[in-house]
């Protein structure tokens, strides 16, 4: 039986997490790692073709010759979104080879990855460390996966891999364009998807890295958003993805009249409080709610007259819009969630791509997240001390990844703009179902019933108690959607610990056990 | 073989709500079967609720399958009080707390710049309806609901009246064409209606019927508050008897016409431009003035387009309507924007105002502005020009003090 400890958040975390000594959550800030960072084995060009030539006719030949073996951890990484091919291709290979227990260690998961599930069952993954979403994520809670699952955010990955925490044996970069050298760029080519951000640091230390195209060029592959000089062997495809849902063709904003509002008493918010003003930056996501209010922010800056020095991606054609229209004027982009977005971080100087380490990596010197101005992201849950879930829902089940959830909770004015109620269930709790990020962090809850500030925030609060706006207590806003929908029972869990959640300094925040049926 | 019962709704698009099958047995207690997307979080108080509720209409043996979406307490009982009213005679009600909050009354004269259509039988989109702002919020028995959920709706809306939160709209509800509406006024009357919306009206007489209805259910329950009525014209022949409907009794409050239904009547289409049902909005106009009461316009259906919206708008206003229906909460802000008035009306009404309390501060029996004089009519309009741009948010409620 493990050894239980509580964490400075108050829960109760195991001393061992697969077998693997664990470090509690100590307080923002307070975990640091010391020694140096791991190191990526010594490569010699010696041992590799020197015409650069480093096509291997297949991927199953690739991982053969990647030395694919029981035990090792694999990465795939997540810019193909829900149109990716290559992670369920990788592991029906690895089945098909008979090699067990590998660890998966995607950047994110998404539900066309529902195949995996196989491939846990038949003994070929022990366990994901990622993010588990839809029927994955499903599967995980009821218990059926062999090891226990480790949920980071984007920045807390670079960080594991930056100090040996996840030693990556083979990184499977999927490529929408490349040369035979392993230059690789997600701007061109038929899979398109913008920038190859997230497999930045799996080029720079996995032990063997095979780069997967179906858009082979001639060397020079330009511009080299992963270099070649990391690459082991590059592999030519018929098809790596579904190119109709790697980006979608365009952009929606909500419809939904309940969201629009909320998005607007949210942008409302920002104008009232000051934090729309001239040179200030902003990252909103592609959730329809974000989006809308990214468009509510262009409205207020053409009436002020003023713009952005910066916005952050996810980038769309809304942004892109405000990008040509010199409302904004850097994209610091993330990944791109449709053909504009691509076509801009393509063609436009000004639209850039980023990775986790630039914007998120707790082992940088600095990075970008601090210094945006606003940043709108979602949740499951909050509490009355603003502690906020974005992994699992209320019934327990996990189904969505941290992503660069917790990293963004480093920027100045963090809002979670998100309805008080979804059909029945209530948004504020008495306790999250699982702790993802600490409430210091998170500053404005805004509903469609009243917007909450953190009693932290008392330079906001002081702003804003004139305001026409509804401006409420969290604990107001708990018992509104108390008294419409009835106060929940918390949700049943068996003892058994099916995943860990990390903080973005490599601690374990909190855990999630599994879901009773 | 028993009689299977069943109310509500399921199916793809369908949330919060839930699909009640019932099948009365001879024996064998209460047997719930209850399939919920939200079951391991409300699942006991849902199966409380329906025994409660059977226990209640006296059924002590049946089957019962709760297919739920995320209904609230207030839909789930109305399904279940549906199916229970096919298979028994009943005049009991199974009725949920009225909340205190939704006990207020509005007044003969308020606003009813914009007034929102819910379908009475899709609770998915009664909670959010109130913040929206709309002034007025309809609940409707008549056209969006299917006959054969008419019944089953009548609960649910009158479980609404009580259960749900509009925020201070005014509470209103679109009944079913006389005769058949006069069995709804049972489900409403009685639940703090503010206001019943008369479809298909063609006679002061359909008033008469609706009021006396109302005065009956009023006596047996002792209700006092004021129930208000705004007869819809949709015919050829309510267009000529507009006056009489208009003026058929003092809780007639505002006449409004349904376009859809009348340019069938007269045989042609609705088109953009209207020309075809210019002579009867113009009718409904004067009858309504006639009268003393309030204008009100049809809807706009196409919801997405709003500057279209903004051009009708601003030709009903012209008109001389206070007032438009929507379909879409995102139609609100339009109407209140452009029935409210322009800077240019808000500006002339100001300097009347003033002039008008410069006059009665220094005791003038006349008020005039410039070498005019002004009114009393002019002044009552321009007053109405300020509480209208206040409302709008165009204008300080101090703007007085400010200049």
């Amino acid at each position: 039986m493990n050894k239980m400890t509580k964490n400075a958040i108050g829960r109760k975390i195991p001393t061992e997490i697969n077998g693997k000594q664990v470090i509690p959550f100590q307080g923002v800030g307070k975990h640091k790692a010391t020694g140096r960072k791991f190191a990526p084995k010594i490569s010699s060009c010696a041992d590799y073709p020197l015409d650069g030539d480093k096509l291997v006719p297949s991927l199953k030949e690739a991982l053969i010759k990647a030395g694919i073996k029981d035990g090792m951890t694999i990465s795939t990484h997540h810019h193909f979104r829900n149109g990716d091919l290559i992670a369920n291709e990788v592991f029906r290979i690895a089945s098909e080879l008979g090699v067990k227990d590998l660890m998966w260690f995607p950047s994110a998961s998404f539900p066309c990855h529902e195949p995996i599930i196989e491939y846990l069952k038949d003994g070929t993954i022990h366990h994901i460390e990622g993010s588990m979403n839809g029927p994955l994520g499903r599967f995980v809670s009821l218990g059926k996966m062999k090891g226990v699952g480790v949920l980071r955010s984007h920045g807390g990955r670079y960080q594991a891999v930056q100090d040996g925490e996840v030693q990556i044996d083979i990184a499977i970069i999927a490529a929408p364009t490349a040369d035979p050298f392993g230059n690789a760029n997600g701007v061109e080519g038929p899979s398109a998807c913008g920038l190859l951000g997230f497999a930045l640091a799996d080029s720079q230390y996995a032990d063997k890295v095979i780069v997967v195209t179906d858009n082979l060029i001639e060397f020079p592959c330009i511009p080299w958003q992963i270099h070649g000089n990391y690459v082991d062997y590059v592999v030519k495809m018929e098809q790596i993805g579904i190119p109709e849902k790697i980006v979608s063709g365009t952009t929606e904003i909500t419809k939904s009249p309940d969201r629009l509002l909320i998005a607007e008493l949210t942008a409302k918010f920002c104008e009232e409080a000051g934090l729309i003003r001239d040179g200030f930056s902003f990252q909103a996501g592609a959730g329809g709610t974000a989006l809308s209010i990214g468009i509510f922010f262009g409205e207020i800056m053409r009436k002020k007259g003023i713009k952005a020095r910066f916005a952050r991606g996810g980038s769309n054609k809304y942004l892109v819009e405000m990008l040509e229209e010199d409302l904004v004027e850097y994209i610091l982009d993330g990944q791109t969630f449709d053909l504009e977005g691509v076509r801009s971080m393509r063609d436009n100087p000004r639209h850039v791509n980023t990775s986790p380490f630039t914007s998120y990596n707790y082992h940088g010197k600095g990075n970008f997240a601090g210094m945006v101005d606003i940043v709108i992201l979602g949740a499951t849950e909050v509490d009355l001390n603003f502690k906020a879930n974005v992994v699992t829902h209320s019934d327990g089940y996990l189904l969505h990844g941290i992503g660069g959830w917790q990293n963004c909770l480093f920027s100045k004015n963090v809002i979670l703009p998100i309805p008080l109620f979804r059909d029945r269930i209530p948004v504020i709790r008495d306790e999250v179902t699982t702790i993802c990020g600490p409430g210091e962090l998170i500053d404005i809850i805004s509903t469609e019933r009243g917007i909450a500030i953190n009693p932290l925030r008392k330079d906001l609060i002081d702003k804003m108690k004139d305001s026409k706006l509804p401006i409420k207590t969290i604990q107001q806003l708990k018992d509104e959607a108390e008294r419409i929908c009835g106060k929940p029972k918390a949700a049943e869990f068996e003892e058994k610990i099916i995943a860990a959640i990390k903080w973005v300094d490599g601690t374990v925040i909190d855990v999630v056990r599994q879901v009773k049926e | 073989m028993e009689k299977l019962l069943i109310a509500g709704n399921k199916g793809k698009s369908v949330r919060s709500d839930c699909f009640v099958t019932l099948e009365l047995t001879k024996s064998g207690g209460i047997q719930i079967d209850l399939k919920s997307k939200v079951g391991r979080l409300f699942g006991d108080s849902i199966v409380e609720l329906c025994k409660n509720e059977l226990n209640f209409f006296g059924i002590e043996n049946a089957k019962i399958l709760i297919e739920d979406t995320g209904a609230l307490p207030f839909v789930l009982s109305a399904r279940i009080e549906a199916v229970v009213k096919q298979c028994i005679e009943t005049d009991k009600e199974y009725l949920l707390e009225m909340l205190p909050e939704n006990l207020y009354h509005t007044k003969k004269d308020c606003h009813r710049r914009s007034r929102l259509y819910l379908p009475g039988n899709t609770p998915k989109l009664f909670m959010n309806a109130g913040i929206h702002g709309p002034d007025g919020i309809i609940l409707d028995l008549e056209d969006s609901v299917a006959s054969s959920k008419k019944d089953e709706a009548r609960i649910l809306v009158r479980n609404s009246l009580r259960s749900v939160n509009f925020y201070g709209a005014e509470r209103m509800v679109r009944i079913n064409q006389i005769p058949k509406g006069l069995d709804d006024l049972d489900y409403i009357v009685p639940h703090n209606v503010n206001l019943i919306l008369v479809p298909k009206c063609e006679s002061a007489e359909q008033i008469h019927q609706v009021n006396q209805k109302i005065e009956g259910i009023s006596k047996k329950k002792k209700i006092e508050n004021p129930i208000f009525l705004m007869p819809i014209i949709e015919s050829a022949l309510g267009v000529i008897k507009a006056y009489e409907i208009a003026s058929a009794s003092e809780n007639v409050v505002a006449l409004t016409i349904g376009l859809e239904d009348y340019t069938a009547d007269i045989g042609t289409q609705r088109t953009k431009e209207g020309k075809e049902s210019f002579f009867a909005r113009c009718q409904v106009v004067n009858a309504a003035r006639a009268a003393g009461i309030q204008p009100i316009d049809s809807v706009f259906s196409d919801v997405s387009d709003m500057d279209a919206l903004k051009d009708v708008v601003l030709e009903s206003k012209s008109l001389g309507f206070d007032g438009m229906g929507c379909i879409h909460p995102r139609q609100i802000k339009v109407i209140h924007e452009y029935f409210a008035p322009n800077n240019k009306e808000i500006d002339k009404a100001k300097k009347i105002v003033n002039a008008f309390h410069i006059a009665t501060e220094k005791g003038l029996g006349v008020v005039s502005l410039g070498s005019k004089m002004i009114d009393p009519p002019v002044v009552k309009r321009a007053q109405r020009v300020i509480e209208q741009a206040i409302d709008a948010g165009k204008l300080d409620e101090k703007w007085r003090e400010d200049s």
